[in-house]
């Protein structure tokens, strides 16, 4: 059972990411038309936009919240070449009655000599860090020392990933027994571009990412990635969003069969492939507890995944753009209520006026 | 729901075998089947019952759910009513007292049932060759249903109301010692019949015929494709597992599936507003997965009120999610320093035991008294008892706190050696050392001698420390002017100081001498 909520975002070109915050109340679009909006929910369930701002001098492709831990921050990346850090002042009563805040913005990361397609927090038990990649392939991993002090960045690493790079995603796990991870995507349709997913893995001993693994099998351009909320699973779950909806297993293989103090090796298993959409996936995203993944097409449907006590992952629940539920699918029936609850964890582009589609 | 819910408890868990069987089925369609009582109360409260509309309908219905003693007593009705019906009455009454049921606690075996009922179902197969009804077209009817005649309970489709119905009376009236096993076959050619190809089995249906083919994992299959939430089957599941049963069944996941279907039943709780804390028992209950989803789904409560917080904090801290509880404090304690609600936010970092933002929050205290001379948030500050060893900062800002409260309440020996500690102790921040300093000047003033020879050497020393140590002003302005006001005050110390010492040592001296 699923309820739609439409919401008349008035943005004034394309919106290309939402973004809801940790607890769900609240949520941040960005768009073609330089803005980010931010939305809250009120008690009663409904959203109202409390701060418009121009944030870039090009598209913004997208937009994410860093963990409360750290206050009410947003980041942002887009096609001027720049990342930028936001944080949102309390504002005077005035503000406050009429439901307006400020944020303003902490630092713009400029290091990119070409468009920032995405930029993600990294967990929180890493401190104040974030990720950006760019189209000319370069992953730039940044950290705030201080967390009061949100205008001090600094750049930590630069990972060259020899393609153009479109979507990056931090392992959520905390597990000591993880090192941090990151996996980047590209959409890079030249020729030679052949695997398009990446996973790098940082390294205790010389203090820096390496490249742990390459998907060999995802060859068409990839548009988004999402590593799975880890449950205490030895083994990590990637989801990505190419021409199809593919899951992906990657199993560590034990240390002491690989040489030390190099990056882990992992067994990497396809568990699903959907190609329910019969057009290009743009978006995928997890559920709290990585049981349910939420993908988003060109066919104008977000499609929900779920794997059954077995491990089998099948389809439960087809949503139109619009709104409206989609007949004829006899798995309809499995429809989670608890999924419309999730729904407010997951990202997906299809609110508001458009679907997030990129130019090139 | 309650009616797959029976069955299953019928079949599943009380395992009827076959006689006691049927008695269950009958009970149970009795229960969620045709409203009887109230056309029954109908017709007995009017006047002339027999003569009622509905009067042969009831009858009919008694019948076709068994209840034979009740049809019995309608049928004596017709008869006072009726005299020339009056014999047919009575034999068709005879017949329904003498149908051999099995009562429970009775001796007789099933052997011995089945042949009692042979003989009587012969006698009422004989009533009717001999058209003993003949002349009432009704009772005739009656007979045919108690000699379970398929045609005549299928013309009663609209009584029966549904094919389980048209089961349990078919088996009723020609099957009583049905076995468990072969229950299945009669309810498939009983739903077969019932429908008549006019329509397809609808997903209810499919749900019972899993039930009847003792197929438990089909029955949970098809109750989660047709009902809309997880309720239903997460605590069937929970029950069927605590019968082990589902291991029986040759399950092998069996705990698994238990244990999947009620996370996905309190993760649907955890959605809701106040549910979530049903949803949080129903988690405890998972032995796996149980805990890390309530640590990962506790954490985006949201937090709207302090009171939920508490809740939410009361949770985890029952079962050290100490994780759990450091975050959502920093959380909240964050917020708080962001709405520079200072005092929620000690208090927060302090449940969060967490030393760094109770510094941090400590410093915004001190900086906001340096600004404007004064506390906020005194209870809080003036209570902190043992909370104030969380951190330099925080224990500092308590006993700051409490020279002021000593020199309020005029206790100024007490006063006085507290400052001195705070200055000597190194706890202060330098920062706050000019204020310290100066602060001992109304100490000093006071007409009685407050400091000991031995406590102003101290303060001296503290005093030239300080002064040799100051950073230099290197920006023009107003920090010049700063420095300037705080070097007359430094001056204006050294000067009561030296003053102080030296009546310091006179009293010292005199007392001594005396």
């Amino acid at each position: 059972m699923f309820v739609a909520r439409h919401i008349p975002a008035d943005h004034k070109d394309l919106i290309h990411d939402v973004s809801f915050d940790f607890h769900g109340r609240r949520m941040a679009t960005c768009s073609s038309d330089q803005s980010v909006k931010v939305w809250d929910k009120s008690e009663s369930g409904d959203w109202h936009c409390t701060a418009s701002w121009k944030t870039h001098s090009g598209s913004v492709w997208r937009v994410t919240w860093a963990h409360p831990e750290f206050g009410q921050v947003l980041a942002s990346c887009s096609f001027d070449r720049t990342a930028a850090v936001w944080e949102e002042i309390v504002g005077e009563s005035n503000d406050k009655l009429r439901g307006q805040s400020h944020w303003v913005k902490r630092t713009t990361l400029v290091d990119s000599r070409t468009s920032v397609t995405d930029v993600k927090f990294a967990p929180k038990h890493m401190g104040l860090m974030l990720a950006t990649c760019s189209a000319d392939g370069i992953v730039r991993i940044y950290e705030a020392p201080d967390v009061m002090n949100l205008s001090q960045w600094s750049l930590q690493h630069e990972i060259s990933c020899k393609l153009s790079c479109s979507c990056i995603s931090w392992n959520p796990s905390s597990s000591r027994a993880h090192s941090p991870m990151i996996a980047v995507g590209s959409d890079d349709s030249s020729p030679n571009a052949m695997a398009k997913v990446q996973i790098f893995e940082y390294n205790e001993n010389t203090r820096k990412y390496a490249k742990a693994e390459t998907l060999m099998t995802v060859t068409d351009p990839v548009h988004d990635i999402a590593f799975a909320p880890n449950l205490g699973r030895s083994f990590h779950i990637l989801a990505i969003a190419t021409k199809d909806v593919r899951i992906f297993t990657l199993k560590p293989v034990r240390k002491e069969l690989t040489s030390s103090g190099g990056p882990t090796k992992f067994e990497i298993h396809i568990v699903a492939q959907f190609d329910n959409h019969n057009s290009q996936v743009w978006r995928v995203s997890w559920n709290i507890t990585g049981t349910v993944l939420a993908s988003s097409g060109d066919d104008g449907c977000v499609r929900l995944w779920k794997a059954n006590y077995m491990d089998n992952w099948k389809c439960t629940g087809i949503l139109k753009g619009n709104g409206s539920p989609v007949n004829g699918n006899s798995q309809q029936g499995n429809s989670n209520p608890s999924l419309g609850s999730n729904i407010p964890n997951l990202q997906n582009s299809l609110n508001g006026s458009s679907s997030g589609r990129k130019h090139s | 729901m309650e009616l797959i819910w029976n069955l299953c408890e019928i079949l599943f868990i009380e395992v009827a075998p076959a006689g006691a069987l049927l008695l269950h089925l009958l009970d149970w369609v009795r229960l969620h089947v045709c409203e009887v009582d109230s056309l029954l109360a109908d017709v007995l409260g009017s006047e002339n019952p027999s003569k009622h509309d509905s009067f042969w309908k009831l009858v009919t219905i008694l019948v076709l759910q068994g209840r034979l003693d009740e049809a019995r007593q309608m049928l004596s009705k017709e008869a006072d009513a009726s005299p020339s019906s009056a014999g047919m009455c009575r034999i068709l009454g005879d017949l329904m007292r003498t149908m051999p049921v099995l009562s429970p606690g009775n001796t007789q075996t099933l052997t011995e049932l089945e042949l009692k009922w042979q003989h009587w179902h012969e006698e009422c197969e004989r009533h009717l060759q001999d058209s003993t009804f003949a002349s009432s077209p009704h009772l005739e009817s009656l007979c045919k249903i108690m000699l379970g005649d398929e045609a005549a309970l299928l013309e009663q489709k609209e009584l029966l109301n549904n094919w389980y119905h048209f089961l349990v009376t078919r088996l009723l009236y020609s099957h009583p010692t049905v076995k468990p096993i072969d229950l299945h076959l009669y309810a498939q050619s009983s739903l077969d019949l019932f429908l008549g190809g006019e329509s397809s089995p609808e997903p209810l249906d499919n749900i019972l015929l899993a039930a009847f083919e003792f197929d438990i994992h089909q029955v949970i299959k098809e109750c989660s494709i047709a009902l809309s939430n997880w309720w239903f089957v997460a605590h069937l599941t929970d029950l069927l597992d605590h019968c082990k049963l589902l291991q029986s069944h040759n399950l092998y996941f069996g705990s698994n599936m238990r244990e999947f279907l009620l996370l996905e039943y309190a993760s649907g709780l955890f959605a809701h507003h106040s549910l979530w804390q049903l949803g949080v028992d129903y988690f405890d209950y998972c032995p796996e997965l149980g805990r890390v989803s309530l640590e990962l789904h506790i954490e985006r409560i949201p937090l709207s009120t302090e009171q939920k917080a508490l809740k939410v904090l009361r949770i985890c801290e029952q079962r050290q999610m100490t994780e759990q509880v450091r975050s959502i404090c920093k959380i909240l304690a964050m917020n708080a320093v962001r709405n520079n609600r200072l005092g929620s936010a000690l208090s927060w970092s302090i449940r969060a035991k967490d030393a760094a933002f109770a510094t941090l929050v400590s410093d915004r205290f001190l900086k906001d008294y340096c600004e404007r001379g004064s506390f906020s948030d005194l209870d809080l500050i003036d209570n902190l008892g043992p909370a104030m060893m969380l951190s330099d900062r925080l224990t500092f800002l308590g006993k700051y706190r409490e020279f002021h409260r000593f020199y309020g309440e005029k206790r100024l020996t007490d006063a006085a050696s507290l400052l001195l500690s705070l200055m000597t102790s190194q706890i202060a921040p330098r920062s706050f050392w000019v204020i310290l300093l100066i602060d001992a000047l109304p100490l000093l003033e006071e007409k009685e001698v407050v400091f000991s020879a031995e406590q102003t050497y101290e303060l001296m020393r503290c005093l030239e420390d300080f002064a040799s140590r100051r950073p230099v002003w290197r920006e023009p302005g107003v920090q010049r002017i700063q420095e300037d006001v705080e070097n007359t005050k430094l001056e204006m110390l050294r000067l009561a100081l030296a003053r102080n010492l030296g009546r310091a040592i006179i009293k010292e001296g005199s007392l001594e001498g005396s």
